[in-house]
């Protein structure tokens, strides 16, 4: 494909995403995953479903364009008029909320605790602080457990999920498989019994365990972790229902996993090594979205030569400024080019003839005004 | 090193490792497992984990493997080879690694810490004189960073609380342990690093010692001559106007890019390096060339 040739995504978005309840925008860091999401969400909104899009924004900019609440757990409903005075009637309804993995592992430690004691346990535990909070892995798990329990609330025509940015995208979807894994293995189990770390005496090779981790550790931190994984012991039941609804839900024919990517690089290699994993894990694939995508459209076929438009427009605005012009030029055309080879590997290496692409747009994708402009490219009328 | 991922972290601590080879330092890039961006940047095989092998320049690279930080971490603290094996082997143990929160993290940081002692645990190492952690993305950087003190204060008495401390006492140091940001100047990336920048102080009381802008775009219009330019492209046609709006629409994205310049340079007391956008990634060597020169100049 030629750079200036128009890269076109067929009929969009809305012809690939009939029928899908859950769509899954899942790719790195800093390809546009949440506008892209909450655009998704818009169009369908546009179209007449009930939506719901979760988002991972932790600088809220989105959140704050669409007027969202912040501390709200649960979706709200965005005022259509936002859209409306911008030219876009909503015929069905866009619900939207922010994903704040810390108090989404709280209300899920909540409503599986068994009783108060318990979930006290849990709550006030350092190891379960640290848990909730930063560490890797429980944005990706709160993500999906938020997904499940929207999905099973049946409030929603369709769920739309902003992924973490996590650098691997594996962790998002071994998350339900990792924590029932764990859950299930006999050494917790035995870990798990009523005494706790009375299991050192069950087997000489737990014990001889034990004992070397407390002089590892000192015994305060090996408490923590055993008063943690008990208390955790009393939610397994709720825990593995709920991982093994996930799973169930992730590989569901209504699930549509979209990969989003910018042309560059890295991002490109973790896109197709992303879809690689959705067709060994079996999970349903919708297509690609390409997101900064460097091209000039404007349809002149050869593209002028850098050094015609020099001479060309030379006379008019002076050497000086032709030739400025001709090194930007020459350098926009370097950059379509590389983005058309990107998107030419995109298509051979994932069997998405026609990803969507967006352009690299200008200024500001963070409000509605970005927001609109993405969803013109996701769902050309 | 630290930044949101594609914002060319791993070029950053190549040129970064180049500079400090450059004035005789002995430099290791440590990547976290599965990564080796900084290997192929500088010409090496894919990385062999775990191994500390040297690339182009002088520069040396290992990738950290947690699971094995951990195996090597049990080999050197236990009295016996067979009890470590033991341990090592141990699905409770594995599970209960596994399943502790932030003990990826902690080893992690444990195996820098490693790499930066003078009197290395690992037989026969020959120590460091600068080592650099490409760590994962910016929220995550954080948590690496605050694993140890998090630990110490957990386990308060016992071996991991001595070895935690000791090894929060490096990383919030500032003195010896600086952390570089790397964004690209956008809005989102501004914003993280500022972020960013609150989060360490608040974490373990360490500020972000340098920042490095990365792909800015030319500035070469003054804006006289962008008003010559729209002026003209509202005026005349033809196969050179494609140029002339390509120039137009670099512009504006050039000045949009300073402004966010400027905000990072506002919300940061550090100096700021940027660097130009490369088209290739077959410039990849040409750019940590580039940037280690800048970087020499404002270290």
């Amino acid at each position: 494909m030629s750079p200036h040739e128009r890269p076109s995504g067929g009929a969009g978005l809305a012809t690939r995403l009939s029928g899908s309840r859950v769509v899954i925008c899942a790719g790195s860091g800093g390809v546009g995953k949440t506008t892209t999401s909450a655009a998704i969400a818009t169009g369908l909104a546009a179209r007449g479903a009930r939506v719901a899009v979760v988002t991972i924004d932790p600088a809220r900019r989105l959140a704050d364009a669409l007027g969202l609440d912040e501390l709200a757990g649960d979706p709200e409903r965005v005022d259509p008029a936002r859209f409306a005075s911008a030219g876009l009637g909503l015929e069905g309804e866009l619900w939207a909320m922010t994903l704040d993995p810390k108090r989404t592992f709280d209300e899920l430690i909540e409503r599986l605790a068994p009783d108060r004691r318990s979930r006290e346990e849990v709550l006030s535990n350092r190891i379960y602080q640290q848990l909730s909070g930063a560490v890797a892995g429980s944005q990706e798990f709160t993500a999906v457990a938020k997904l499940y329990e929207l999905n099973a609330s049946g409030r929603f025509d369709v769920l739309v999920l902003d992924t973490p940015p996590s650098r691997n995208a594996l962790d998002f979807l071994d998350a339900p498989d990792r924590l029932t894994g764990f859950l299930e293995g006999r050494a917790l189990r035995m870990l798990l019994t009523p005494s706790g770390l009375a299991a050192r005496v069950v087997g000489r090779g737990t014990g001889v365990v034990f004992g070397v981790l407390e002089r590892l550790t000192g015994v305060d931190l090996l408490q923590d972790v055993s008063v943690f994984l008990r208390a955790l012991g009393g939610l397994m039941e709720g825990f593995r229902e709920r991982a093994e609804g996930v799973r169930r839900l992730l590989a569901d024919p209504a699930t549509t996993f979209l990969v989003v990517t910018s042309p560059e690089r890295e991002p490109v290699e973790e896109a197709i090594f992303f879809r690689e994993k959705l067709r060994e894990s079996r999970m349903p694939f919708g297509g690609l979205i390409v997101n900064r995508v460097n091209r000039l459209d404007r349809g002149f076929e050869p593209l002028p030569d850098p050094e015609a438009v020099v001479a060309e427009l030379g006379p008019e605005l002076g050497a000086g400024l032709a030739a400025k012009v001709g090194r930007t030029y020459a350098e926009a055309v370097a950059l379509a080019e590389r983005d058309a080879a990107a998107i030419e590997r995109l298509r051979r290496a994932t069997g998405d003839e026609e990803p969507v692409l967006v352009p690299e747009l200008d200024g500001d994708v963070h409000d509605v005004g970005g927001l609109l402009a993405v969803h013109g490219h996701l769902f050309p009328s | 090193m630290t930044g949101k991922g594609g914002a060319g972290k791993s070029t950053v601590a190549a040129a970064l490792a180049v500079a400090a080879a450059r004035r005789g330092l002995r430099a290791i890039v440590v990547e976290v497992a599965t990564r080796d961006d900084v290997s192929r940047a500088l010409g090496g095989e894919e990385a062999l984990r775990d191994r500390e092998v040297e690339l182009a320049w002088g520069v040396h690279h290992t990738s950290v493997d947690p699971e094995a930080a951990m195996r090597e971490y049990l080999l050197d603290q236990l009295p016996s080879r067979s009890l470590a094996a033991l341990l090592g082997h141990s699905r409770t143990f594995a599970y209960l690694t596994a399943a502790t929160p932030g003990m990826r993290e902690l080893l992690t940081i444990g195996k820098v810490w490693e790499l930066a002692q003078e009197d290395r645990r690992t037989a026969g190492a020959e120590p460091y004189d600068l080592v650099i952690l490409d760590a994962p993305a910016t929220g995550h950087g954080v948590a690496v960073l605050s694993a140890p003190r998090t630990f110490a204060q957990a386990a308060r008495v016992g071996r991991v609380a001595r070895q935690a401390s000791r090894i929060d006492a490096l990383v919030s140091d500032p003195e010896r342990t600086a952390v570089v940001a790397v964004a690209r100047p956008e809005e989102m990336p501004v914003n993280e690093t500022l972020q960013l920048r609150r989060e360490l102080r608040d974490a373990i009381g360490l500020p972000v010692s340098l920042a490095v802008v990365n792909r800015l775009l030319p500035s070469r219009l003054s804006a006289a001559e962008a008003r010559a330019l729209a002026t003209h492209a509202a005026h005349v046609g033809g196969a050179s106007s494609i140029a002339v709006d390509a120039a137009l629409r670099r512009h504006r994205r050039a000045k949009a890019e300073r402004a966010q310049l400027a905000r990072l340079r506002r919300g940061l007391d550090c100096p700021v390096v940027s660097m130009r956008e490369l088209l290739h990634p077959a410039l990849d060597a040409h750019a940590i060339r580039t940037l280690s020169g800048e970087l020499e100049r404002v270290l």
